[in-house]
């Protein structure tokens, strides 16, 4: 578990989550402290996208799933009725696994977010997408090309793309799904560096297969194992004296 | 090398090779009849009609005393019953569209709803008439008028617009609905920034082609529309032309060839509106090849 005199921002209790007769997340307990960089580790399949996209509703789009459990951001519960769950998505931001632009060109893709919540001063919003677009590592490879198709850049591109889309919202929460994966050593550490200098103004929350990646930007670190969350703690104590017998066979390369 | 070479054609056995010519001639043989019957078709139509065919033709009512032949009216109405049907249809149809593929949430009642669309789009036109009839023109009492007419080509092309938009809002990816929603936009402005723009050529051409229907078709309009060839009072200006629509009644280009053919056994006449009508279904095919290409920017 975290350091307790962390600020927690979301909090997860008992949480399951079912696709159909498939039981994906058992009995998530989890608090996530505030302007960390958390990192979900895990072999494929053990549910770290899933329980990712639990944290922004974005499991309500999948026809027959059915969530239990309780999931608090701020204090409030975000599975309750009341919530609103575009103004939930707005602080609690994602960049999916698969680069997803719009078929837009590259400015209206950042600019998406924006105008969506009612940004419609030209010079506002050019001076938003320099910025998201500076934040993500991708300033100087689209700035002569901004009217151009999103969809004609490089995978590694169009996902730094979807990293400023996301960033252009100013949400509290940046959940990032392997978002490097795709990404060139260079183009990764400038993600790496931003993740660390965002760590003021947001919480990182990311899943990662590369243990290295984990080791050197999370501050704390999640093990998932076939949807149980087997250890959670401080990522330098957990790679050096993991508690579980699972974690450090995974951590070592012994499976997974 | 050669050996390699030789044994693989040696495999082939002489059955084969000729099953595969034997093949090949049959599609040339059915490639060349369709283009030889195609530009028959046309050719016949084009020589026969086109030296009918006149400004005076185009752009006059017929009159008996001035021996006048003109199919100003037909023309007209087609262009009513075009306009008013698409102004019911195209809300309707899209907005179904949308709402099945988009927002309902019963999967088993949306897969009956396609399944009735689906029938319905294979049904005869003769039927859409009959009921047409019935519903419009009697227990309606919108008698026999344009409107009725429209009316019942909503009936008609109303499912395969439903088709046709479904099919394009389909082909959209998932990622791009989950992006747009993970950003916090709310259901419609999704549906309306990320999926009707990247569905709006398939759209597009549904429309277009769904007017090639309307215009081509000839019996529901015989039996609502009416049949009659002359020009009734037509005004400028938006309310006159939907006074018009329950007003008048009349022959739209289609009906109008039937008449001259069937009941006048005017044939030059009637080959002259083929050449107007061929000449629609062309620009109307173009239209939807190029609205299909350009919308599809990116
Ligand atoms: N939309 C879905 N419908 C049904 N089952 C799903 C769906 N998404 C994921 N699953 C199932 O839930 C389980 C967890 O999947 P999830 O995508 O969360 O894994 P993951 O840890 O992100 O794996 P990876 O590292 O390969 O991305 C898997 O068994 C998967 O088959
Ligand atoms: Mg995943």
């Amino acid at each position: 578990m975290c350091d307790n005199n962390e600020k927690i921002i979301i909090e997860s209790n008992k949480l399951n989550l079912y696709y159909g007769d498939n039981h994906a997340l058992k009995d998530i307990s989890f608090r996530i402290p505030s302007n960390r960089i958390t990192a979900l580790i895990g072999p494929s399949g053990c549910g770290k996208s899933t329980f990712l996209k639990t944290l922004n509703r974005m499991n309500d789009l999948v026809p027959g799933v059915k969530i239990e459990g309780q999931v608090m951001y701020n204090g409030e519960d975000i599975y309750s009725k009341a919530v609103d769950v575009t103004r939930l998505r707005r602080q609690i931001g994602m960049v999916f696994q698969k680069a997803n632009p719009f078929p837009m060109s590259i400015y209206d893709n950042i600019a998406y977010g924006p105008r969506t919540h009612g940004v419609r001063n030209r010079a506002k919003l050019d001076e938003i997408v320099e910025r998201s677009l500076r934040d993500a590592a991708i300033w100087e490879e689209v700035k002569d090309r901004l009217n151009k198709s999103a969809l004609g850049l490089s995978g590694g591109q169009q996902q730094r793309i979807c990293i400023a889309r996301a960033l252009a919202v100013e949400p509290d929460v940046l959940l990032m799904d392997e978002s490097t994966s795709a990404l060139d050593p260079i183009s990764t550490s400038k993600i790496e560096e931003l993740a660390m200098d965002l760590k003021s103004r947001y919480t990182v929350i990311m899943v990662t297969h590369n243990m290295q990646q984990a080791l050197r930007i999370s501050d704390y670190t999640a093990f998932f194992l076939l949807g149980e969350l087997v250890e959670y703690g401080d990522t330098q104590t957990m790679f050096s004296k993991p508690t579980d017998k699972r974690t450090e066979d995974y951590i070592t390369g012994r499976f997974g | 090398m050669n050996r390699e070479s030789a044994s693989l054609t040696q495999g082939l056995s002489a059955r084969r090779r000729a099953y595969d010519i034997g093949m090949r001639a049959l599609l040339y043989a059915s490639a060349i009849i369709i283009c030889a019957l195609l530009l028959f078709l046309i050719g016949y139509i084009l020589v026969r009609g086109i030296p009918h065919l006149s400004w005076e033709f185009l752009s006059s009512e017929e009159s008996v005393i001035k021996n006048i032949e003109g199919i100003l009216p037909a023309l007209i109405n087609t262009l009513y019953v075009v306009i008013a049907t698409l102004i019911i249809v195209l809300p309707l149809g899209v907005g179904s569209a949308i709402y099945l593929t988009e927002y309902a949430t019963n999967k088993k009642l949306v897969a009956a709803i396609e399944f009735a669309t689906e029938t319905l789009a294979g049904m005869p036109s003769i039927i859409f008439a009959l009921v047409g009839v019935i519903v419009f023109c009697e227990f309606a009492g919108l008698g026999t008028s344009l409107l009725a007419g429209a009316f019942s080509l909503v009936m008609m092309t109303l499912p395969t617009i439903i088709r046709t938009t479904q099919e394009s809002l389909k082909t959209v990816p998932q990622s791009y609905r989950e992006g747009s929603l993970a950003l916090g936009a709310g259901k419609w402005h999704m549906v309306r920034t990320v999926v009707l723009p990247s569905s709006v050529d398939g759209i597009v051409t549904g429309c277009i082609l769904a007017v090639g229907r309307i215009v081509g078709e000839s019996a529901v309009l015989m039996f609502t529309a009416g049949m009659g060839m002359r020009l009734a009072k037509y005004g400028h200006g938006l309310g006159e032309f939907f006074k018009n629509l329950f007003d008048s009644s009349g022959a739209t280009l289609t009906v109008a060839l039937y008449n001259y053919a069937k009941e006048r056994a005017d044939f030059e006449s009637a080959f002259a509106v083929a050449v107007v009508l061929l000449v629609i279904a062309f620009i109307i095919n173009i239209a939807a090849k190029l609205a299909g290409r350009k919308l599809k920017k990116h």
